[in-house]
């Protein structure tokens, strides 16, 4: 029932990206967004639509698997559109009902708006979809450590973030299980006006809170059995490495801001 | 009055890199006053198996019947169909959630619809089977009582109902061997009473023997044999082991005093039956 949700995923494979070490492919996702906020002009979003897609072949995902993970939030884009659509200022009139108009200006800004959304979304959910969830807190972890100085607790972050990705299936199962329990025994969840199917989700949610509780007093005592005292002189069996592709992939990017910088403001400098 | 399976098949998790196939054209009937055990190993697919009974899981291929209605559809006369079987699920105390021991088991038969004075009658009914004193438990919270109480308060919730059919799965589950045994009679004081099809999914071939008339054993998504416990493990020893199961303890010892001359009938299934042929061929009686 629930086990069918494809944003934060991982699809496992052996690619080129899914060798990639975490702390690169954390990086890369968050220059891209860099460089979808450089972009300007329909050249620079073709890059970038060039990038994702290269990505997407190198990672061999199923296209479709990947273009499901915009699914959820199809309204939010949609919206992002309309709005613009309608409320954006400009001088070339396309169309116009009663005070309802819509410019050109306002049809790009849409479009630009909906495209960096989508692209956001894609190269996130390649992240999630090549780098498995402990791997990525891993990476997470490593590159918070410089911070650490500053007070950022890297280590007790990235132990709940694995412990809270870990849960997550276990607590769906769990979810689905109470569910059959309760519709075997005629619950229904899926009718009714707000009030009545909230106070019908009663025999669901208490169930689950009640074993969400007792599985983290388990774990507690589990971890403290093995003598977990947080991430003071903790040493890993996978040390975290980069190797040339990592480096190739980094300069990769930085190229590709470079050049979203250089479309942006080139002329610019050329007139200089 | 039956239920039908007719060539189902169930896939988990279908078009993804963990697709599993978890049943393959199972075909059965389970008439009413069958006391069927449901054997096989873990991940085997039993518990698949009996969540197509009553429309939990929706074969991806194959039909499942009611008295001959079809059960995958919609409507109030499968939604009744449905509440026909009763399903007690392993660690079946997990879905307790109400203030009291009476609000959690009436809420199944108020989910069926029944008066509030019918409601407490079953209530009150069931109770009494899973042994739970009314008057000191019906207005306790559940979640003040012993693991083995709480079970029973959870099934309390399902006979409630008054299926026609009800599966458990793993009742005995982490209960110590008393409160297990006291589980097991009240199932079967409630299966000869109401001569309803009880259906139980175990791991324990000597539960299957002790409780079952009828054993399907279940393996890589198949029934690979279906029969009376005597006679599948008389003549199916092999084919048992092969699928890493065993005949039971008390199967075995029959066996090996029936090798050695001593008089010991084929469909003995207790021990208590066993300690009694022994005597008699000891002369003891």
């Amino acid at each position: 029932m629930l086990t069918d949700i494809a944003l934060g995923q991982y699809y496992p494979g052996n690619s080129l990206i899914h060798k990639l070490d975490p702390r690169t492919k954390i990086l890369i996702t968050l220059f891209f967004i860099v460089a979808i906020f450089l972009a300007s002009g329909a050249v620079s979003y073709g890059i970038l639509w060039g990038f994702v897609f290269l990505i997407i072949l190198l990672s061999r995902l199923p296209l479709m698997l990947v273009l499901k993970s915009i699914k959820p939030l199809w309204i939010i884009i949609v919206l992002t559109m309309v709005i613009h659509m309608f409320t954006g200022q400009g001088e070339n009139v396309i169309f116009s009902w009663k005070f309802f108009k819509v410019t050109q200006e306002g049809l790009e800004m849409g479009l630009k708006m909906s495209m960096r959304l989508i692209l956001l979304l894609l190269i996130s959910s390649i992240l999630t979809f090549t780098t498995s969830p402990i791997v990525l807190t891993d990476g997470i972890e490593a590159l918070l450590r410089p911070f650490k100085r500053f007070g950022v607790p890297a280590h007790e972050l990235a132990m709940m973030m694995t412990i809270a990705l870990r849960f997550i299936p276990t607590l769906l199962e769990e979810t689905d299980r109470i569910m059959k329990a309760q519709t075997a025994r005629g619950a229904d969840f899926s009718s009714g006006n707000l009030m009545q199917r909230a106070k019908n989700m009663l025999p669901l949610l208490i169930p689950l809170f009640i074993s969400a509780f007792r599985r983290a007093d388990d774990l507690a005592v589990a971890m403290e059995a093995r003598c977990y005292r947080g991430g003071e002189g903790r040493s890993r069996m996978h040390e975290l490495v980069y190797y040339g592709r990592d480096y190739a992939a980094l300069a990769t990017v930085f190229v590709l801001i470079g050049l979203m910088a250089f479309i942006r403001w080139g002329n610019a400098l050329c007139v200089l | 009055m039956p239920i039908t399976l007719e060539n189902v098949e169930f896939t988990y998790m279908a078009k993804t890199p963990y697709e599993r196939k978890a049943l393959q054209g199972v075909s059965l009937t389970v008439d009413k006053g069958e006391f069927v055990a449901v054997i096989g190993h873990t991940g085997s697919g039993k518990s698949t198996l009996v969540q197509h009974l009553n429309g939990l899981l929706k074969p991806s291929a194959g039909k499942v019947t009611i008295d001959g209605l079809d059960i995958s559809g919609k409507g109030e006369a499968v939604k009744k169909a449905r509440h026909q079987v009763g399903m007690v699920f392993q660690y079946p105390e997990h879905q307790i959630f109400a203030e009291t021991v009476f609000e959690d088991i009436a809420f199944g038969p108020r989910n069926k619809g029944m008066q509030e004075n019918e409601v407490k009658q079953q209530v009150q009914d069931a109770m009494r089977f899973v042994g739970l004193d009314f008057e000191t438990f019906a207005s306790r919270s559940p979640f003040q009582l012993s693991g083995g109480q709480m079970r029973r308060v959870a099934i309390a919730g399902v006979i409630a109902m008054d299926p026609d059919y009800l599966i458990l799965d793993e009742p005995s589950a982490g209960l110590d061997p008393r409160s297990r045994d006291a589980v097991f009679a009240e199932i079967m004081a409630l299966y000869k009473k109401r001569r309803m099809a009880v259906i139980l999914v175990t791991h324990s071939m000597e539960e299957a023997a002790r409780y079952s008339n009828r054993l399907l054993v279940i393996s890589g998504g198949r029934v690979i044999l279906d029969g009376s416990p005597a006679e599948i493990y008389q003549n199916h020893k092999n084919e048992l082991l092969a699928v890493s199961m065993d005949v039971p303890q008390l199967f075995k010892l029959s066996d090996e005093l029936r090798a050695r001359g001593m008089e010991i009938q084929a469909d003995t299934m207790t021990a208590e039956a066993l300690e009694a042929q022994i005597k008699t061929a000891k002369g003891l009686k």
